[in-house]
């Protein structure tokens, strides 16, 4: 049943192969006994999830239908809100907060479509990291090499479905913290378009720049959680006012017809991660190639709108208790706080200026090919890292291709090669905003292909 | 750690400006700023306080050596 994806085991649950509470305890009995390694986990609702486990059975034995994701097992970061749990997002602070009083909207909607939440999953504190490397918590274990980082700042996320305790999670990406952990830990991850997914109940850090989405196993699974999670929701600001747009009923559809470029320039890559471009590249018969635009500056505006946002978000408790905060974000919060609004409202102007480059780009393109990552996942601990010969520092750089997107709200999937006996490494499959169905159409025909594939690892 | 390679460039100078002539004191900047702002800096987070600020300032050098159009408006918000 690890090996099992939320598409198979609700199909499962639903025939009546198998029970919701046995897929449950057996989701609770890998928790127990694999995550003592990954640390993953940073609650278990072993109550909750038995209790709507048997609410699904019960609906099936009265003959009604509990939802798509019937009996499926899943997990949240730990920014989500969660009823009757603390949301820590990744904080030491956080602890002293009340429970939660009602789910995140996305993950009521999951619960809605019959998914069973098992508990909630370490992450960077307040997200803000690459490598979910957390003081407070310890760091989370990459499934393929315990010694290695799962990425971040999801990255309980990404260990706990590439570890096989859960087909899918939830996560959040502001600069890259659901493609990042995605492409180290091997699974497939959807930073859908700004505004698509409602954030809320999902502790925010940067909010002009933050995204929920899920993690899954398979493309099905991928576009199923997500379509279970969409329509807007009035209570969150930045949410689209726009129709639900089911992706599930076009990823069989392949990517003939799609038009592909591969993003060259700043987004080219080196060695292993220019080698993963070029394996799904050469598999979708795809050569031609376009530049983007002065990704270096969009990367250099996000850093600044991020610190400056983030920082903003978490005033008070700096100015009141900064060593409260995790070493390892504190000195960057700290610093964000004293950045001139000038710098934050030049960054905020290139923005408009080039989401209009990369639009325009759209109109003779569907999908664009690019790394989602540098390198395959780091050592916990390394600060430096190789990548071309020169020794980089790890953990922003792990983020050098996936903030110049999420800057300008791009949808995108990131989708791990099938590399037997290496790290996985992940490319992301970035399209127009609102083709969230486009870019899952492209990563559903590249597993089907057996290109991509987000393979449990067996050691964990 | 000095840093200097091709990759460094192409992800960060690559068409930099530097936001002044006159070099830039990120302590001085970091101590007058925190007390205008009403931030008490631990002086053991100091160190770590000025290097992130200088690492801000370089990403902010390629931003704000950007000509923009002046009808180019702030976008906060994504809408396609």
């Amino acid at each position: 049943m690890s090996e099992a994806d939320a598409l198979t085991i609700a199909a499962l649950v639903r025939g009546g192969a198998v029970c919701a509470v046995e897929v449950a305890e057996a989701a609770l009995a890998r928790i127990a006994a694999k995550d003592p390694a990954l640390n993953s986990f940073t609650a278990v609702t072993r109550a909750r999830a038995l209790a709507d486990a048997r609410a699904v059975d019960a609906a099936l034995a009265r003959g009604e239908d509990p939802g798509p994701l019937a009996g499926a097992p899943f997990a949240v970061k730990n920014l989500f809100d969660v009823e009757g749990l603390v949301t820590i997002a990744g904080s030491k602070i956080d602890r002293e907060g009340s429970p939660a009083m009602a789910d995140a909207t996305i993950v009521r909607r999951l619960v809605a479509a019959g998914a069973v939440l098992v508990g909630a999953l370490n992450m960077d504190e307040y997200a803000y990291g690459f490598t979910t490397e957390n003081t407070h918590y310890g760091a989370a274990h990459n499934p393929h090499d315990p010694a290695r980082v799962a990425g971040g700042s999801s990255g309980g996320s990404g260990a706990a479905v590439a570890g096989g305790l859960v087909p899918l999670a939830l996560g959040s990406d502001t600069n890259g913290s659901i493609r990042v952990p995605a492409s180290l830990c091997g699974v497939f991850g959807l930073k859908p378009t700004y505004g698509r997914l409602s954030r809320t109940g999902a502790r925010l850090f940067a909010a002009s720049l933050d995204h929920v989405g899920p993690l899954a196993r398979s493309v099905g699974d991928l576009a199923a959680a997500y379509d279970a999670m969409q329509g807007p929701d009035p209570r969150d600001p930045a949410s689209a006012d726009r129709a639900v747009e089911p992706a599930s009923p076009e990823i069989e559809q392949g990517a003939k017809g799609l038009r592909i470029a591969i993003a060259g320039g700043y987004f080219a890559g080196t060695g292993e991660a220019a080698a993963a471009v070029a394996n799904v590249a050469q598999a979708l018969g795809v050569t031609r190639k376009i530049d983007i635009p002065e990704a270096a500056r969009a990367r250099a505006a996000a850093f600044v709108i991020t610190a400056s946002e983030g920082a903003n978000l978490h005033f008070a408790d700096l100015k009141a208790r900064a060593d409260d905060f995790d070493p390892m974000t504190r000195d960057r919060f700290l610093a964000g706080a004293l950045i001139p609004a000038n710098w934050v409202t030049q960054a905020q102007r290139f923005r408009r200026w080039y989401q209009e480059q990369l639009l325009a780009l759209f109109d003779d393109t569907d999908i664009l090919l690019m790394p989602a990552t540098p390198c395959s996942a780091s050592l916990i601990g390394q600060d430096m890292v190789e990548i071309d010969g020169a020794l980089v520092p790890t953990r922003p750089y792990l983020g050098v291709y996936t903030q110049p997107l999420s800057f300008i709200g791009l949808p995108i999937v990131a989708a791990p090669l099938r590399r037997a006996g290496e790290l996985p490494i992940g490319v992301q499959i970035v399209a127009a905003p609102w083709r969230e169905s486009a870019a899952l159409r492209v990563a559903r025909a590249l597993e089907r292909d057996g290109v991509t594939c987000a393979e449990i690892a067996l050691g964990s | 750690m000095r840093q200097s390679s091709n990759l460094i460039n192409k992800f960060t100078n690559s068409q930099g400006g530097k936001l002044t002539d006159r070099p830039f004191d990120a302590a001085t900047y970091v101590d007058a700023a925190a007390a205008l702002i009403g931030l008490p800096l631990d002086p053991a987070h100091r160190p770590g306080v000025i290097l992130n600020i200088e690492r801000i300032a370089e990403m902010a050098g390629l931003v704000m050596a950007f000509a923009l159009p002046e009808e180019t408006e702030p976008a906060p918000v994504f809408l396609a």
